[in-house]
């Protein structure tokens, strides 16, 4: 019997004032516990060295990761605005002005533009961060212009989805967003150019409801969270204990919505080896339809 | 006859009317013309409050028991009907219903979700939330509606797609995401009516079309405002708030350029008046049809996709150096 008792169960950090992308010297694993250096996570590939678990990390750093080295960001001139004038805890504008103060991105997705092996890419990346990654009309229209783009310069297109789904702020206009999304997302189809759909941790709600289940190839990393409602409503509304791996990318394989996780130390050469396999010049149909 | 609460003035008032009649069986007194009178003054009371609702309120009267639901539209708008069943590959959903239906000579395929009548059927419905095979239902019928080249009609009422196991193992996400997808390129007309409840993905999982009507007293949004209580306001209790805030009424919704019109109810509400409903309802699925009739099926799906592409507002600001990032050009300009 000890001497002293604990009043509360662990730590208590309000979701506000979690951190995103691990900053500073040391990184402790959220899955393991486990403490390394933020160097050798950093040359993990953003993975912790002992469990592999894979850290949430940002646009940026995606960016990084995948791109041959230069890339150029694009559309980051779009800004949400309050057309409901919706308050809630606090006024929209605000939220939005503090979120960009802190997390430094000016909206949850960014877009970039690249190569990845001498290979053109357009990336389009959201951040967790960002008021939980959600979906708005800045994001939609990033979206929709990324495909026009795409489309204009005969470009395949990977969105990689980090969302809790739609943003409640912006209300219609927001779930309008997938209707508009998956509208446009018909015209890669039908122009025959391949539109890749990476799904991290976590990807819920509206974005998983319209982009990011619409792949030509739908791919995630290791043990993401991947579901249309959350686990907590699921509970509460079926009233049973979930299974152990429900809704993790590994389960999304199972029942035939993913093609395949890959681990992060191998993101870059797979989409590598996608880019090369749909390549315009290794399909010998596209490349005759061309010449007649 | 269920009320409101904000109808409460009417219940009294329908109370004394039940009185009066009662006496007017047992008596001599001769109580006609002072029904008359309490039956004006309900008309009068009824126009009253159902000029000055609130959000909250209209959401209300969506979900009123006595609502009508798809099924009822359909055998008041359609001499014949003949339902299908099936995604035909796992099951059949009753949540969502559909079948050919014909208004006037025109055969169409009408879908909806479908609410139960009573408790033991709601059940059965699973109280209008469906599940991925319900969306694939939806979606093998709109197909075959497109081989045949028959109008779309799809009614509304839903409070949200099912959030359960079966549903997430099925892919409820890839489901409703397919439907946008397909309904976005599909040749034949489409036409899509709010009737009830319009929440969130269950709703749009039918709701893509190139003409979408709202019922004057229905409510379409992202959320519902109990859910969005419940995340933004960490408490249940700001429903109210949260349905003026999401400015989900057919008003809103049609001034913000998100739906093409709005449905005029009876006074009262639909379910005052159900016949009246169908018929103002059958006029305007058929009055679309006729207008949409007369356009290509590339230039249909030209302007429905442009309507969707066009829909959300933001701001754009002159490019400055707002990031920090190491983006050098790439070589690829």
């Amino acid at each position: 019997m000890g001497w002293f008792r604990r009043l509360r169960e662990g730590i208590q950090t309000a979701t506000g004032n979690k951190k995103e992308a691990p900053e500073g010297l040391w990184y402790q694993c959220k899955a393991c516990k486990e403490t390394s250096t933020m160097k050798e996570l950093k040359e993990n590939f953003f993975k912790c060295p002992f469990c592999n678990y894979h850290v949430r990390i940002s646009s940026k750093e995606y960016f990084g990761l995948i791109f041959d080295g230069n890339y150029e960001t694009l559309f980051d001139n779009l800004r949400a605005r309050d057309v409901l004038q919706f308050t809630d805890l606090k006024p929209y504008p605000q939220r939005i002005e503090e979120t960009m103060k802190k997390t430094r991105l000016t909206e949850a997705m960014t877009v970039a533009k690249g190569k990845v092996n001498k290979r053109p890419l357009v990336i389009a990346a959201m951040d967790f961060n960002f008021i939980g990654g959600s979906m708005g009309a800045v994001v939609g229209e990033k979206i929709s212009l990324s495909i026009d783009h795409c489309l204009a310069h005969r470009i395949p297109l990977l969105i990689i989805s980090k969302s809790g789904g739609a943003r409640m702020m912006e209300a219609a206009f927001s779930l309008m967003q997938m209707a508009k999304t998956a509208a446009k997302l018909t015209l890669l189809a039908k122009a025959g150019i391949p539109y890749f759909s990476l799904l991290t941790d976590p990807t819920t709600g509206g974005g998983t409801a319209s982009y990011a289940m619409l792949g030509d190839i739908n791919f995630a990393e290791p043990q993401a969270l991947i579901g249309f409602a959350g686990p907590r409503v699921i509970r509460e509304t079926i009233k049973r204990d979930l299974p152990e791996d429900f809704q993790t990318s590994e389960f999304l394989v199972e029942h035939g919505f993913l093609d395949f996780v890959v681990d992060r130390k191998e993101l870059r050469e797979r989409i590598s080896d996608l880019l090369y396999l749909f390549d315009e010049k290794n399909r010998v149909l596209v490349a005759d339809a061309e010449n007649d | 006859m269920v009320f409101l609460d904000f109808e409460q003035p009417l219940e009294s008032l329908y109370e004394q009317l039940d009185k009066i009649r009662q006496v007017g069986e047992e008596g001599e007194i001769d109580v006609s013309v002072m029904i008359k009178e309490l039956e004006t003054k309900i008309k009068n009371k009824r126009k009253e409050l159902y000029n000055n609702l609130s959000g909250w309120q209209k959401v209300q009267i969506s979900r009123h028991p006595e609502r009508p639901y798809t099924l009822y539209y359909i055998r008041q708008m359609s001499r014949k009907f003949v339902e299908l069943h099936g995604d035909r590959y796992v099951k059949d959903d009753k949540a969502i219903v559909g079948g050919l239906a014909n208004l006037d000579g025109q055969t169409v395929m009408l879908i909806g979700h479908q609410k139960g009548v009573n408790t033991k059927m709601r059940q059965f419905r699973n109280f209008g939330m469906a599940n991925p095979d319900g969306y694939r239902k939806a979606l093998r019928l709109m197909k075959m509606a497109e081989r045949f080249q028959m109008p779309v009609v799809t009614l509304i009422d839903t409070p949200g797609a099912y959030p359960g196991l079966e549903a997430e193992e099925r892919g409820q996400a890839e489901a409703i995401a397919r439907n946008l997808f397909e309904m976005a390129q599909l040749r034949v007309p489409i036409i899509c009516i709010v009737i009830g409840e319009g929440a969130s993905g269950g709703a749009l999982g039918i709701g893509v079309g190139d003409r979408v009507y709202m019922l004057e007293y229905t409510w379409y949004s992202v959320i519902s405002p109990e859910s969005c209580s419940s995340i933004l306001w960490h408490s249940w209790d700001y429903k109210e708030q949260a349905a003026e805030a999401l400015k989900l009424t057919a008003d809103d919704m049609h001034a913000f350029g998100l739906i093409d019109g709005i449905i005029k109810e009876p006074v009262g509400g639909a379910h005052s008046n159900p016949e009246e409903m169908a018929k103002l309802l059958k006029r305007q699925i058929k009055k679309a049809i006729t207008e949409l009739s007369e356009m290509t099926p590339e230039d249909r799906i030209e302007a429905r996709i442009n309507k969707y592409a066009g829909m959300g507002v933001y701001d754009v600001v002159s490019e400055t150096a707002t990031d920090d990032n190491n983006n050098v050009p790439s070589d690829e300009k």
